[in-house]
This record gives C-alpha cells, sequence and structure tokens, in this order.
C-alpha cells in the first residue's frame, strides 16, 4: 500500500484541492512546480545550508537515560526544540521561503497557533527582507504573547483573527481570504500538512529531515536504523508527519499519533479529531474533520494552542483510516504532569504540544527493553506562564 | 424545462440576481425575502446555506452566515422550509453553499431534494472541478441542477473553455479575484477582462457577481455580461428594522427605476 501522495493529490479517499477558483491559478502554481523546484541542485543545497548553519541541524538524538530508567525501556528524544526558533516549524518555513522566492513572491502570509510557525515564518522573511503578514486567533494572541513580541521584533504584522473561536481554524480561514485577494505577489505558508494538495505533500517533505536523521543517529547509536516505536504529538501533524515519514514502510516500527484529549474525549472540549470527527473537507483537502452533523465545523479545545484544531491532515486521515499508524489521544492535565516530569527528570522544558507525546509513555507496555523515538518537537519558553499558572509555581 | 434556461431564452440583458443568506435574520425569514424580492423585481435568486468558514466570503456574509447558524438553520431545516418554495416563488432559485454541510447531507439526498423542492441549480464554489466531473456531475444531471462554476481575472482561456462545456446554467464571472463585499471600481483592466470574456462568444450566459451594490456598477457588470448578482450589499439590508419594505426600494436602485410598489 502506498502512503504516499497519488498524481491526483489524494491518498486513499483523503486529500485533493477544494479550493474556490480565485485560488485555483495559485495552487495550481504551486503543483506544477513544487516537485521540480524542490530537486534543483542549487535549491537543495541552499536548503540544506540554511538548516545546518542557521537552523542548527541535524538536532541531536537524545538518549533520556532517567526517563529511560523510570520505564524500564530505551528512550531517545529527536529534539526540535533546540532548532532556531524552538520548534520544528522552521523546517517547512526555510523550505517554503525559498520557494516564494523561485515563484517571484514579494509578500509571505501565514497563520499561526501557537505562535511556533508565526515566529518561523517572521524569522525567515527577515531572512530574506520579505514582507510578512501573520494571521493568529486573538484567543491565541492573548495565550502566546511572547511569541506575539517575537514576531514583531523581526518585523511582521500580526492581525488578530476575530471571527468563530478565534484560534487556528480560524486564522487559517483569515489567511486563506488574504491570499484569495492577493492572489498575485504573495505566497501563502501553511504551517502544518494541511490545506489543498499539493501543500500537505510538500511540507512533510521538508520535514522529512526530522526521521532521516534519525535514522542515521540511531544507526551510529545503536547499530540499527529502526526504533520500535516513534511517537509525535498531532496538532495538523507536520511534526508526526516529518517523524513518521521515513518509517512508513519500515513495517517494524509502529507509529503513534498523540491527539489533545483536552478537558476529555467526552467532555465536549476536546481536540481529539480522529475519535470526534467524521469525514469531511476543512482548509481546501477531504480528511477528518470535527463538526456538527449538518457538516459546521466545531470549535475544538486543548490548552495547548498549537493542538487547538478540529482536523488533521490528509496524509494522517489515510494512515488512521488503513491503522498504519494509531491515533490516541492525551488529555491537558496528562500533558501537563508530563511536560512537569520531564523538567524535573531531563532538566527539558518541553512546549506542552510535545507534552502530549510525552504523556503517552505512562499509557504503553514494554516487552523487555525496547527503543522508543518521541518526536520533541519544540520548547516551553512560550508556555512558562501556562505551567506556571496550571501547577501553582 | 429548467427554470434557468428559460430565463436566459426570455431575457438576454440586465438580468439581475439576488443572493442572501438562509435563516437570516431570523429562521424562518428565508420564504418571506424570496417572495419579496420577485415582487420587487429580482430575475432570479440564490439562497446561501450557512457554512461556519465561508472562506470565500468577506464579513458582511460570514456574519450572516454565523447568525443563520445560531438561529438555528441547517441544510434539513432548509429543505423543509422550501417545501413551500413553489407556492410562493415562480423564478429560479440557486442554493450556494461550501462543499462540507452538502458531503454530510449526502451529494444524492441533496441533489434528489432540491428537485423535489423546485430548486434549479447549486453553486458551491469549493467543489472542484475534477470532483465534479468524477463524482457529483451524473447526479445533477439526473436532476436536472446547473451547476455553476466561477471564473475569475485569473482564469486561464483553456480552463473557461472547459468551464463552459461542463456549465448547464450560466457563468459566474468574478468582477475580480477577492472575497465578498468589497466595492467593485472598474479599471480598465477590469473592462479588459470583461472584454476579453465576452469576446470568446460563451455557450453559457454570464453574470458577474462580487462588489456590484448599486446601480452604476450593476450597469457596468451588464454591459459585458447578461447580468450580475448582488451579494454583500443586499444582505446588509437584512440587518435593519423592517427589511421586507426596503426591499421593493434598494432593488428598484439597482435597476435604476422608481421603486415598483407592492
Ligand atoms: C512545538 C509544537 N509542536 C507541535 C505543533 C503542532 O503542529 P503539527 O501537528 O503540525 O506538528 C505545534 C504547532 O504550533 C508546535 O508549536
Amino acid at each position: 500500500m502506498s502512503y504516499h501522495v497519488n498524481e491526483k493529490g489524494y491518498y486513499g479517499n483523503f486529500g485533493g484541492a477544494y479550493v474556490p477558483e480565485m485560488l485555483y491559478p495559485n495552487v495550481e502554481e504551486l503543483r506544477e512546480k513544487y516537485l521540480s523546484i524542490m530537486s534543483e541542485p542549487a535549491f537543495q543545497h541552499e536548503f540544506l545550508l540554511l538548516l545546518k548553519d542557521y537552523v542548527g541541524r541535524p538536532s541531536p538524538l537524545y538518549l533520556a537515560e532517567r526517563l529511560s530508567e523510570k520505564y524500564g525501556t530505551t528512550i531517545y528524544l529527536k529534539r526540535e526544540d533546540l532548532n532556531h526558533t524552538g520548534a520544528h516549524k522552521i523546517n517547512n518555513t526555510i523550505g517554503q521561503i525559498l520557494l516564494a522566492e523561485r515563484l517571484g513572491k514579494k509578500r509571505i502570509i501565514a497563520e499561526t497557533g501557537a505562535g511556533q510557525h508565526g515566529v518561523a515564518t517572521a524569522t525567515v522573511c527577515a531572512l530574506k527582507g520579505l514582507e510578512c503578514v501573520v494571521y493568529m486567533g486573538a484567543v491565541d494572541i492573548e495565550r502566546q504573547a511572547p511569541n506575539v513580541a517575537r514576531m514583531k521584533m523581526m518585523g511582521a504584522t500580526v492581525i488578530p483573527a476575530t471571527s468563530g473561536s478565534q484560534t487556528l481554524k480560524d486564522a487559517t480561514n483569515e489567511a486563506l481570504r488574504d491570499w484569495i485577494n492577493n492572489p498575485v505577489d504573495t505566497h501563502y505558508i501553511i504551517g502544518s500538512v494541511v490545506g489543498p494538495h499539493p501543500y500537505p505533500d510538500m511540507v512533510a517533505r521538508f520535514q522529512s529531515i526530522i526521521s532521516e536523521e534519525t535514522r542515521a543517529q540511531l544507526k551510529e547509536k545503536t547499530g540499527k536504523v529502526n526504533p520500535d516505536y516513534v511517537l509525535a504529538c498531532v496538532g495538523g501533524g507536520s511534526n508526526a508527519m516529518g517523524m513518521f515519514y521515513h518509517f512508513l514502510d519500515q513495517d517494524d516500527v509502529k507509529l503513534i499519533a498523540v491527539e489533545a484529549a483536552g478537558k476529555g474525549v467526552e467532555s465536549g472540549e476536546s481536540a481529539a479529531t480522529t475519535l470526534l470527527g467524521k469525514e469531511g473537507v476543512l482548509h481546501g483537502s477531504r480528511s477528518i474533520v470535527m463538526q456538527t452533523e449538518d457538516g459546521q465545523v466545531v470549535e475544538p479545545y486543548s490548552i495547548s494552542a498549537g493542538l487547538d484544531y478540529p482536523g488533521i491532515g490528509p496524509q494522517h486521515a489515510h494512515l488512521f483510516a488503513s491503522a498504519r499508524a494509531k491515533y490516541v489521544s492525551i488529555t491537558d492535565n496528562e500533558a501537563m504532569d508530563a511536560g512537569l516530569q520531564l523538567a524535573r527528570l531531563e532538566g527539558i522544558i518541553p512546549a506542552i504540544e510535545s507534552s502530549h507525546a510525552l504523556a503517552y509513555l505512562d499509557k504503553m507496555e514494554f516487552k523487555g527493553d525496547e527503543t522508543v523515538v518521541i518526536c520533541l518537537s519544540g520548547r516551553g519558553d512560550k508556555d512558562l506562564s501556562t505551567y506556571m499558572t496550571h501547577f501553582g509555581l | 424545462m429548467n427554470r434557468i434556461k428559460q430565463l436566459f431564452e426570455q431575457k438576454r440583458n440586465n438580468v439581475l440576481s439576488i443572493y442572501f443568506t438562509a435563516g437570516y435574520p431570523n429562521i424562518d425569514s428565508t420564504l418571506d425575502i424570496a417572495e419579496a424580492l420577485e415582487k420587487a423585481g429580482a430575475d432570479f435568486l440564490e439562497i446561501g446555506v450557512p457554512y461556519s468558514d465561508p472562506l470565500a466570503d468577506g464579513p458582511v456574509i460570514q456574519n450572516s452566515s454565523q447568525k443563520a447558524i445560531e438561529n438555528g438553520m441547517t441544510v434539513k431545516v432548509l429543505f423543509e422550509q422550501l417545501k413551500d418554495l413553489r407556492k410562493r416563488v415562480s423564478i429560479p432559485v440557486l442554493l450556494m453553499g461550501y462543499v462540507n454541510p452538502v458531503l454530510q447531507y449526502g451529494v444524492e439526498n441533496f441533489c434528489s431534494k432540491c428537485a423535489e423542492v423546485g430548486v434549479d441549480g447549486v453553486i458551491v464554489p469549493d467543489l472542484p472541478m475534477y470532483e465534479y466531473e468524477e463524482l457529483y456531475q451524473d447526479c445533477f444531471i439526473q436532476n436536472q441542477l446547473s451547476n455553476i462554476f466561477l471564473i475569475t481575472p485569473t482564469t486561464s482561456e483553456a480552463r473557461i473553455r472547459r468551464i463552459d462545456e461542463l456549465s448547464n446554467g450560466f457563468i459566474y464571472l468574478l468582477s475580480t479575484s477577492s472575497t465578498t463585499g468589497k466595492n467593485l471600481s472598474v479599471s480598465s483592466q477590469v473592462e479588459d477582462y470583461f472584454s476579453r470574456i465576452k469576446s470568446m462568444e460563451l455557450r453559457n450566459p454570464t453574470m458577474i457577481g462580487f462588489g456590484i451594490s448599486d446601480n452604476k456598477s450593476f450597469s457596468k457588470a451588464s454591459e459585458y455580461a447578461n447580468g450580475a448578482i448582488v451579494g454583500s450589499a443586499f444582505v446588509k439590508i437584512l440587518a435593519e428594522e423592517n427589511y421586507l419594505e426596503k426591499i421593493p426600494e434598494f432593488i428598484g436602485s439597482l435597476k435604476g427605476k422608481e421603486a415598483v410598489s407592492y
């Protein structure tokens, strides 16, 4: 079975490009050119050089000894938190800014939830001297204030999305509307493996560096390229897709995607898309979407702004439907506890998004000494006040 | 015969279509507004099916959609209301909405319900041509529904030809690439685009929409197409008190003549 996109832009039943005609020329231009641009030697050279000297890659694969001891198995953390700007998001924005340059675009727009993607976009725009406009839900602007300040410092304009739930879904709507109104000179840097084809595939390819490095690093450390388990959290699904990418066709590797259960899957305040969603179309692709019986998209909830999204990328929907990956969910409280635990055991403060992946360790049973790789997608600096408030520190 | 075809056979110029959102301002205002629009002289109607994430729409229609959803409007409720459509309205009626609510209702159910209540066509801006052809076209044809495609200033000539082949009703010409509710500013660029389309001599009639708000923009659009579509400017009227009474005057002012009386 293929887990990759076909020539029509689909992963099994999922994917496609459900966009109004106004966006068609832009999306079509990308579709026609993304693979050829990405395979140009000059593009590859600049991409890899920036990842190395600017982002600081390869990110370390760290053997977390005290965490391993606690769970009685071998746990590695893929340290995307050590990237410049503090999360995996920059792998994608570096790739897309180089692409935008080659498409002759002058203005960049983006949506952001936690602010990590907004910061990563503002960063590459500063690097390349391009105008940057970031849409962010008004609620998220409140809860991720440090990232708003970082974007502004680097010269980006941050526009609050005040419609709907005022979070990531609404910021994405606003960014798409901006693109409709500015079709010629603007490139939309989507922050996850969502959106119309070719975005999910393009973003997955840029993020696939995570699993490419992991395999080489594991080989060097253990002699084997494959671990037993790979875990990552899923908002739209980009760090997970990057972490899974080169393991998709390795049947001996179990893939676990961790969604945000919010206050509990049954609580009505949750973002556990595969459990609570149905097939539907959101933001230009057919996937799994949290929605009412009438097809209205529901407002999700998670303590983590980066996971507060009512859909998942179409490739994830396909991995879920084909059972290639297992989709599980973790509540706010479980994630917060796991974040505190990592800080105390390893001296690493994770982003609350990443804490969701860490929390799933508690629910796993290991047969003897198995090897687990967890994608530590980001660092927790942006979340300090949420951690402080939660634990009364 | 499909009412849309019939309309364009009888009327080639200055055709006026009005968009409004079902369930706005009140849950049961849909048919009252439709009836008032016909009496006031609208040539056909587009009834919006509200959606939570209307990404082609500007603030006015976003707001009417959100309000309509809060009022309890759903596809099911709408079809229930439309049972009386043909008792009260004789001009062509289209439903305009986003693809997800249609998918959830079921495309086949949706099409057969449209036929049952006397809806003549459907506009789904985020339903791509490929998916329409592969999955939905048969169902539309079976139920004699027109599927309306959009074209914009950046749609290529080859694609316009393909859309013309697939269309049966009319083609929706966007005045500019924009979300709904911006005022049309007629530059020489826009006129070039309108002229270019006109000179293509398409098989289907064309209607210009997005940004048409008054007599000036309506008349301008009608020079290049068979008529024009007014959305946000009308939906704004619905926020006012006694909106039903204001409809004749609004339509009259669009057409540039004295208000028709009830
Ligand atoms: C640190 C971190 N991890 C994960 C996510 C979730 O996004 P994705 O599922 O695309 O990796 C975000 C999103 O903002 C994030 O900032």
